[in-house]
């Protein structure tokens, strides 16, 4: 599936013994020494030189002294998942160096600091001594800025001796600064300098190399919390209520960047948003279901901790059925777990959230692109259906670098759901001949028609509440009245699947065997399923957007014999689900589960299914 | 609820052409006599004498006995019933789907000094404009009399024994969290929680009114604050208080120079306050403390208006909103237009 497969670079970069874009760059760096910058830095001119590139950062829960690795995958093919080994590695830290080794190809290369005590290294591996130390004292700078200005030296002795382009350079480093012309020229004198010691003294030895290509025009980086954040401003979001938690923080944050910026009154200057740091997640989603519940597009956005928390609440708004929606950035539970590493753990938790009988609208973005698409069409969705959306994202999605398309302005008009504002509730009773209750479905499709606080027909207001109540929202624990509603919401629900976000479907068309995957799974199952094809085991594709799930999932299950579903948890969650709605294919579904924290890669995906289908044979 | 006064113009329509059915609600199912009736009933007094227009509030509360109560009042105002302790953020979120309504939260000392201490606090904190009463009973009423964080120390309770712990004091916890607004009333004395509310309602910020409101059914018995019998007893009035629409300027003259003390309120009407011996002012926070403290050691239950700071920035300050409810606002103005994408797009690298 790779989109730009060019096979005559392979063949020349055969006879040169170079490999060109095809390779993986990870920097070892202690965490809080502004190593950020110069692997972000490097990413963007790699990405300005035209050539496919992604970068994922694995961190410690912590400020400052731990360990940190930031990866950069180059790849002409346009791959973008986790690869398990490093072509590439720049040791900055003393403490990791034993296991970047461990990580790094036999026949790789190792940049590192000078005064790191190496151990003994796999003999073909090409190495780079860096006197970061000493050019750094040279360089005169104030002692506390030091590591930063170790992590820019690294930035330009890599420029030299792998080809990545001065001038890309100085763009990304533009384009950081935000243009400051004093950040960015004594940043990139220190850049320059490290290219001319490099050029001096250091000799070309290995066979990686950076080379201009022409496959990122049109395309943008961004991380998908913000790409969240964004999409969710082009959809009209008006209140987000939210508690900081990694990795979620960064889609609050961008709200609070960007809405000023894009939902001000152009005549007056003032503002159409409300965004509430609140004092716990609990208040965060109390604050947002009365937000939706007054009629605003409302969110907010968390993670599994968060969601645990929030578990009460979204219950009573299922049951009143209040729109909001609710973005949970995954990452690895139970409990604290790993807060800074990535899982797809909380989706059968999320599908469920609360105790008697609960369910949710589940959008599940596996791109940029989705989160931006996904950031819009949940509040359009949960209007609708006036009911909570879950939005399930991960770290690795929401807090890693990805290129992308550019974002596409919504295709559809803002759909309100159906609200009766002063008049179009006299038409309401006029038509039907009868008075209007909250929870009345007139129209057969289990949906009510909502009236919204301050609407001053006197006929309106209503008393919303997670007591039972009837369909003109009376406090009610009458047992048929109870049962009604409760079934009412499962048919408004049930309706609603072949309305969202369809799945995509990628077919081999030579197989009987496929995989089902859902959100940032896809571009290690997208790799995977090239890889298999090349190793004469085809499969077809489904990559699930939203739960209930939708007829062409039924479909799929009816017309392979064997599906891998492939996810990032330990207990294999979209496969019990699948088995729950479809039991009379559960013997078809083959679990593919695998949590460690870290993205699947395409290696380990491939290999699973390999090693099962053996057995088949 | 038989002393309550009836004004004679109750049948008659208020500055809004409303009279004061328009303001009632469903007939309560609380026991008879329990205090939040009583309560329920000044409410609706307290909105049909400032002329409220009942579409323009919002009424809210979290679970227990109390929080039934917003369903005893105002049935043509919307509501929304939450969660135990998490009144307070709901209210929140709702009351920015239109700054110009009036919010109303009524909570209980279960609801909001024990489960929901945290949000209440963060509530008061933030300066919502809101009428916030807690009626407080000191006991846990809807599960059948356990105690709650504002029983005092060494209470005894059928089948829960001797209450071991000091009990909170809600305008005390109101006071530290820099509310702008903290009065005690007892349910008891119904022209004083209505005179109260009235001066709530008109208060720009968030107004927190502990009306001590005693349990007949569960906590009624002597030596407790919170009972009838002694409630009375030991209520000891910070000073009169009268509500004077800021059109009514004849009762003005009624009290002395000297005798009194006027607070402006945001919407322009004044509260006036008539001292007793002592020489309270409720502008000043650190004797509002010390007056606490004071009658707490005395066993006094003070009532009145205990703290008011009407120039206290609200939460409306912070945001600089449209002038439209942003729940009307059309989408046109909350979605940005194509062009404003494609210079989002152009800005990304």
């Amino acid at each position: 599936m790779g989109s730009s497969q060019d096979k005559s670079m392979d063949s020349s970069d055969m006879q040169s013994g170079d490999i060109v874009n095809d390779f993986s760059l990870t920097f070892s760096t202690v965490n809080g020494s502004g190593s950020a910058t110069a692997n972000t830095t490097i990413l963007r001119a790699i990405f300005r030189m035209g050539i496919p590139v992604s970068g994922k950062n694995i961190f410690p829960s912590n400020i400052q002294g731990l360990p940190t690795w930031y990866t950069i995958r180059v790849s002409k093919h346009g791959y973008t998942g986790r690869v398990e080994q490093d072509d590439i590695v720049v040791a900055m830290n003393q403490v990791s160096i034993l296991e970047d080794i461990r990580f790094l190809n036999p026949k790789g290369v190792l940049f590192y600091s000078d005064d790191i005590d190496l151990p003994q290294i796999p003999e073909e591996v090409t190495t780079y001594p860096m006197p970061i130390k000493s050019m750094a004292k040279e360089m005169e700078a104030p002692a506390g800025l030091r590591d930063y200005i170790s992590n820019m030296i690294y930035v330009g002795i890599l420029a030299k001796i792998m080809g990545i382009q001065m001038d890309k350079i100085r763009l990304a480093i533009e384009y950081h600064f935000k243009g400051k012309e004093k950040a960015i020229s004594s940043n990139m004198e220190i850049i320059e300098k490290a290219f001319e010691w490099a050029a001096a003294n250091l000799e070309k030895k290995d066979h990686y190399r950076f080379e201009s290509m022409d496959l990122t025009r049109d395309c943008i980086m961004t991380d998908g919390n913000t790409a969240a954040a964004l999409g969710s401003i082009f959809g009209g979001v008006q209140f987000s209520a939210w508690y900081p938690i990694t990795p979620a923080s960064t889609l609050a944050e961008s709200l609070n960047e960007y809405l000023p910026q894009y939902r001000k009154e152009s005549e007056t200057g003032k503002a159409t948003y409300v965004v509430v740091q609140a004092e716990d997640e609990l208040a965060a989603i109390g604050m947002t279901i009365g937000a939706g519940w007054a009629g605003l597009r409302s969110i907010t956005s968390t993670s599994g901790p968060g969601l645990s928390l929030m578990a009460e609440y979204m219950g009573l708004a299922y049951y009143a059925e209040v729109p909001v929606v609710v973005w949970d950035v995954q990452r690895v539970g139970p409990s604290t777990g790993l807060p800074t590493r990535t899982a797809q753990g909380d989706l059968t938790f999320s599908y469920f959230l609360g105790h008697g009988d609960t369910q949710y609208i589940i959008l599940i973005p596996g791109s940029m692109e989705e989160c931006f698409e996904f950031g819009w069409k949940a509040f359009d969705i949960a209007e609708r259906y006036q009911t909570p959306v879950i939005v399930l994202s991960d770290l690795d999605l929401g807090m890693n670098q990805w290129m992308t398309g550019k974002f596409k302005y919504p295709d559809l008009p803002i759909d309100r759901g159906k609200v009766l504002w002063e008049e179009d509730l006299e038409k309401f009773i006029e038509k039907h001949g009868s008075k209007w209750g909250r929870y009345l479905d007139v129209d057969g499709d289990g949906i009510p028609y909502r009236t919204i606080p301050g609407n001053l027909n006197s006929k309106s207001a209503y008393f919303a509440r997670g007591t039972g109540h009837d369909e003109y929202a009376q406090y009610s624990e009458d047992a048929q009245e109870w049962e009604k509603g409760l079934n009412r919401i499962k048919r408004k629900l049930d309706n609603s699947r072949d309305t969202l976000p369809k799945p995509v479907f990628v077919p081999s068309g030579k197989t009987s065997v496929g995989i089902i995957a859902s959100g940032s799974a896809n571009p290690a199952v997208e790799e995977a399923f090239d890889m298999l094809d090349s190793l004469g085991t085809p499969v077809d594709y489904l990559r699930v957007r939203s739960i209930p799930f939708s007829s062409e999932v039924q479909e799929f299950l009816e017309d392979h014999e064997r599906i891998y579903v492939v996810e990032m948890n330990r207990d294999g969650q979209l496969q019990q689900l699948l088995t729950l709605e479809f039991p009379v294919h559960v013997e078809k579904l083959i679990k593919t589960a695998h949590s460690d924290g870290l993205p699947l890669t395409a290696k380990w995906i491939t290999n699973a299914i390999l090693s099962h289908e053996e057995t088949t044979k | 609820m038989s002393d309550s006064p009836v004004l004679p113009s109750s049948q008659a329509a208020n500055e809004v052409g409303m009279v004061r059915a328009d303001y009632k609600g469903a007939p309560s199912t609380l026991c008879q006599g329990c205090g939040h009736n009583s309560i329920a009933a000044q409410i609706v007094a307290a909105c049909y004498e400032t002329n409220l227009i009942p579409e323009k509030v919002i009424k809210f509360s979290g679970i227990g006995c109390s929080s039934k109560s917003p369903f005893y009042f105002l049935s043509r105002s919307f509501g929304f019933n939450g969660l135990h302790g998490r009144m307070p953020s709901l209210a929140l979120g709702a009351a920015f789907g239109d700054t110009s309504l009036r919010v109303i939260g009524v909570s209980g000392d279960g609801d909001s000094a024990s489960i929901g201490m945290g949000q209440f606090k963060h509530m008061v904190r933030r300066n919502l404009p809101m009428t916030y009463i807690i009626e407080n009973n000191g006991v846990y009423g809807l599960t059948k009399g356990q105690f709650s964080a504002t029983a005092e120390k060494d209470l005894f309770l059928k089948r829960q024994g001797t209450n071991p712990y000091l009990p909170i004091d809600i305008c005390m916890e109101a006071l530290v969290a820099n509310a702008s607004f903290v009065a005690r009333s007892f349910a008891g004395d119904p022209k004083q929680v209505k005179e109260l509310i009235k001066a709530a309602l008109s208060h720009r910020g968030i107004a927190v009114l502990d009306i001590i409101s005693p349990c007949v059914t569960f906590h009624n018995q002597g030596g407790s604050v919170h009972s009838y019998v002694t409630g009375k007893e030991m209520e000891q009035p910070l000073h009169d208080i009268s509500y004077i629409p800021k059109r009514d300027e004849i009762m003005i003259g009624d009290f002395e120079e000297g005798t009194t003390q006027e607070v402006e309120l945001f919407d322009g009407s004044k509260i006036v306050l008539k001292k007793l011996e002592s020489k309270y002012d409720p502008c000043d926070r650190w004797q509002a403390m010390h007056m606490l403290e004071e009658a707490h050691s005395n066993n006094w239950l003070v009532t009145g208006l205990i703290y008011v700071d009407p120039d206290q920035p609200t939460i409306y300050d912070i945001y600089n909103l449209s002038g439209t409810a942003l729940n009307r606002l059309p989408t046109e103005k909350i979605r940005p237009p194509q062009a404003a994408l494609e210079r989002l797009n152009s800005s990304l690298f």
